[in-house]
């Protein structure tokens, strides 16, 4: 077994993106993503990692930087954060297009105003559709792992798509957790060198980032679109592959007393593991609750998410980002839509909860739980609540 | 009795009625140089006998940037880099207020730099106030355009290769009619320099070095804040009048400080009435030079 260590989980991060052994790292700072990138930029200045690290003067550059360097061959690694992804918004469209396989890890944050570090998914939930294959992390061994499939995924010839990985900031990025760190010959048999499909390159030359006319643009979009779609049995594959050689196996869905259960929470990122607990003190309560938690956020696994719930009365979904002018949050918006394509299904009821790194507790979740079981028993309109609003 | 009750009862800081003093204790570090910034921008503001209530204070993101927060005046916290464009929009959309941009070197010249750069090339008549303390403090020390060749950040732990930038030669090619420089031991200069940049139409800039011992210092031999305050009194020289891009700023030799530029040419909003007044009369001269020259000869 690989040797486990205390580590801080934004440098669990910085040492995945060091194993995997990237050529080029262009970031701004931003709290809560700076010890990743801090960390990086000392393993590169001690010569533990062989890449050039690019301090820019803003993440519009930083990201702009991370497509020139992808472009020209390089495997390319930035992080950020809230402001700093949102002022990304522009590039993030570009790589997935140019198919640029970066890797990005995003220390998820709110969004201002007002202004705000702390943490919820208001951050990446304003980049939902800018088309790059998205995960979430629930703890520190997460990050690791999901970082190093990211880079195997997204360089995967199949897909040779840009690729997130969502951590959530401060309660991940700044808590120190024991971490089983792969052996560099490890992550070499699982990862192997960068192959670009097409680069930049004297020798043979491409021109990439063209004007599409009207004529060409909706297939542009489409071929895309194909590629993501196409991702999905690609990255179980690799997950498959990392469970064979790491010993833990990740799934896009991933379930916990989902069998039998009448009501289901769903959850995505850290808090998962808060609500895993309050699950267990149900189901030792008696009570028949499970739990589904979205690993996949990008390209949505909408047959292995309804296979989980298919046996649910009441879901109980819990958004850590609004969607103002919507009905629910982004994540309830999502399985309301794929729910009405099967005819039936449970009810949703939907708590917009833990904003700005607002606490959510075991108590929380059992009481959304008992709120969503009376709702649904009486029939309410499914919208959302958000959760702990001071009066 | 306990001993704190015996004692006098505090005084009040005299710059308290322009403080938002609920907001006290401050975030930033023991030996920082903001403060003494902040104290000079209100000495400057109460010294300018304009009324308050037409002064509005603007700063990003960044400690700098939270000047905006503790000052009483009309005060708006920007997103980061976005300062001198909210100003921009204030004073267009109320000329006769005072408009001071107050913020820190990362924010106003690299994620904010071209803001910086168009607002002085329009010469919008704005005070632009720049805590210059060669890094990104709040977020730990990173690299910033203001780090010296050579100095060591989070970001580049061997020491920078990025050569900096010497803001106040760019204000001045840019068009600031008002440049600057001072540190942070130069408490009177500092504010007067922003009194005059108050007073001045169009585009002001008055760069302050100031003291990072928390984040700059430690990691480039100058732990302590008098570590930096004494090399600034050490290094320090001034030459007033000198031509900006002689202004340099070098860690191994001088830092030049002074007052170097002070001009006048027309502020935007002069400029554009100017234009929607047809001022400007028939452009372009299209008439051949030497036509042109003919003419001059014959007026001569």
């Amino acid at each position: 077994m690989a040797k486990r260590v205390g580590l801080e989980v934004s440098l669990a991060c910085s040492e995945a993106v060091k194993l995997a052994n990237v050529d080029v790292i262009a970031a701004y700072p931003i709290t809560p993503q700076t010890h990743i990138v801090e960390h990086l930029s000392e393993l590169v200045a001690d010569g533990h990692l062989d890449a050039e690290f690019v301090p820019v003067e803003s993440e519009h550059s930083a990201m702009s930087a991370c497509v020139g360097s992808s472009a020209a061959g390089a495997r390319t690694f930035t992080s950020s954060s809230a402001q700093g992804l949102a002022l990304m918004h522009e590039i993030l469209f570009i790589a997935p297009a140019l198919r640029l396989p970066i890797v990005m890890a995003v220390a998820n944050r709110s969004l201002s105003g007002p202004i705000s570090i702390w943490n919820d998914h208001s951050d990446i939930m304003a980049e939902r559709d800018i088309g790059w294959i998205q995960t979430f992390a629930e703890n520190g061994q997460e990050v690791m792992d999901l970082t190093l499939h990211a880079f195997k995924v997204a360089e995967d010839h199949r897909v040779t798509l840009p690729m997130i990985v969502n951590l959530d900031g401060f309660i991940l990025t700044h808590v120190i957790e024991p971490i089983e760190m792969p052996s560099q010959e490890e992550v070499d048999a699982y990862l192997p060198p960068f192959e670009p499909q097409q680069k930049l390159d004297i020798a043979n030359p491409i021109s990439m980032g063209l004007v599409g006319v009207p004529e060409v643009y909706t297939e542009a979009r489409k071929a895309m679109l194909d590629a993501l779609e196409k991702s999905y049995p690609v990255i179980k594959e690799h997950w498959d592959g990392f469970a064979q050689q790491f010993g833990r196996q990740y799934n896009p869905i991933e379930t916990h007393h989902v069998d039998d259960a009448d009501t289901v929470l769903v959850t995505m990122g850290s808090l998962g593991e808060t609500a895993m607990t309050a699950v267990d003190e149900m189901r030792a309560a008696g009570r028949k609750v499970g739990q589904v938690r979205i690993r996949l956020w990008r390209p949505f696994p909408s047959g292995d998410f309804l296979d989980a719930i298919s046996g649910a009365k009441t879901l109980v979904v819990m958004d850590r980002a609004l969607s103002p002018g919507a009905d629910s949050g982004p994540v309830a918006t999502e399985i309301k839509s794929l729910i009405y394509a099967t005819g039936g299904g449970p009810y949703v009821a939907d708590f917009v909860a833990g904003l700005s790194g607002r606490d959510v507790t075991r108590e929380d979740f059992k009481q959304m739980v008992d709120k969503a079981e009376a709702a649904a028993a009486a029939g309410d309109p499914m919208t959302f609540e958000m959760w702990g609003v001071k009066e | 009795m306990s001993a704190r009750q015996n004692r006098d009862p505090e005084p009040l800081h005299p710059h308290d009625e322009l403080l938002r003093t609920d907001r006290i204790p401050h975030i930033w570090c023991s030996g920082c140089g903001i403060g003494i910034v902040f104290g000079a921008l209100m000495s400057a503001i109460k010294k300018s006998d304009i009324p308050l209530d037409d002064i509005a204070v603007v700063s990003g993101i960044g400690c700098t940037g939270r000047m905006a927060g503790y000052i009483a005046l009309d005060s708006f916290h920007t997103t980061h880099g976005r300062a001198i464009p909210f100003a921009t929009g204030l004073k267009l959309a109320r000329p006769q207020g005072n408009v001071i941009v107050a913020s820190g070197d990362g924010d106003l010249l690299a994620i904010g730099g071209n803001h910086f750069i168009h607002a002085a090339r329009r010469n919008i008549d704005l005070t632009v106030v720049c805590v210059n303390n060669f890094n990104y403090g709040m977020t730990g020390g990173q690299l910033a355009p203001s780090t010296p060749f050579g100095a060591k950040t989070t970001t580049t732990p061997q020491g920078s290769p990025d050569e900096p930038f010497n803001f106040c030669s760019l204000a001045a090619a840019c068009g600031a009619v008002y440049v600057a420089r001072w540190t942070a031991l130069h408490i009177r200069r500092v504010t007067t320099a922003i009194g005059e940049a108050m007073n001045k139409k169009g585009f002001s800039f008055v760069e302050i070095l100031a003291p990072c011992p928390t984040a700059f210092g430690r990691r480039n031999k100058m732990r302590r804040a008098l570590d930096l305050l004494n090399f600034y009194y050490d290094r320090s020289v001034v030459k007033h009048g000198v031509h900006p891009d002689e202004a340099s700023l070098d860690f191994n030799q001088r830092l030049v400080v002074g007052k170097f530029v002070d001009r006048e040419r027309p502020t935007y909003l002069d400029s554009y009435h100017m234009v929607h007044q047809r001022e400007i009369g028939d452009w372009p001269t299209i008439e051949h030079y030497s036509t042109m020259l003919a003419k001059e000869k014959t007026e001569a």
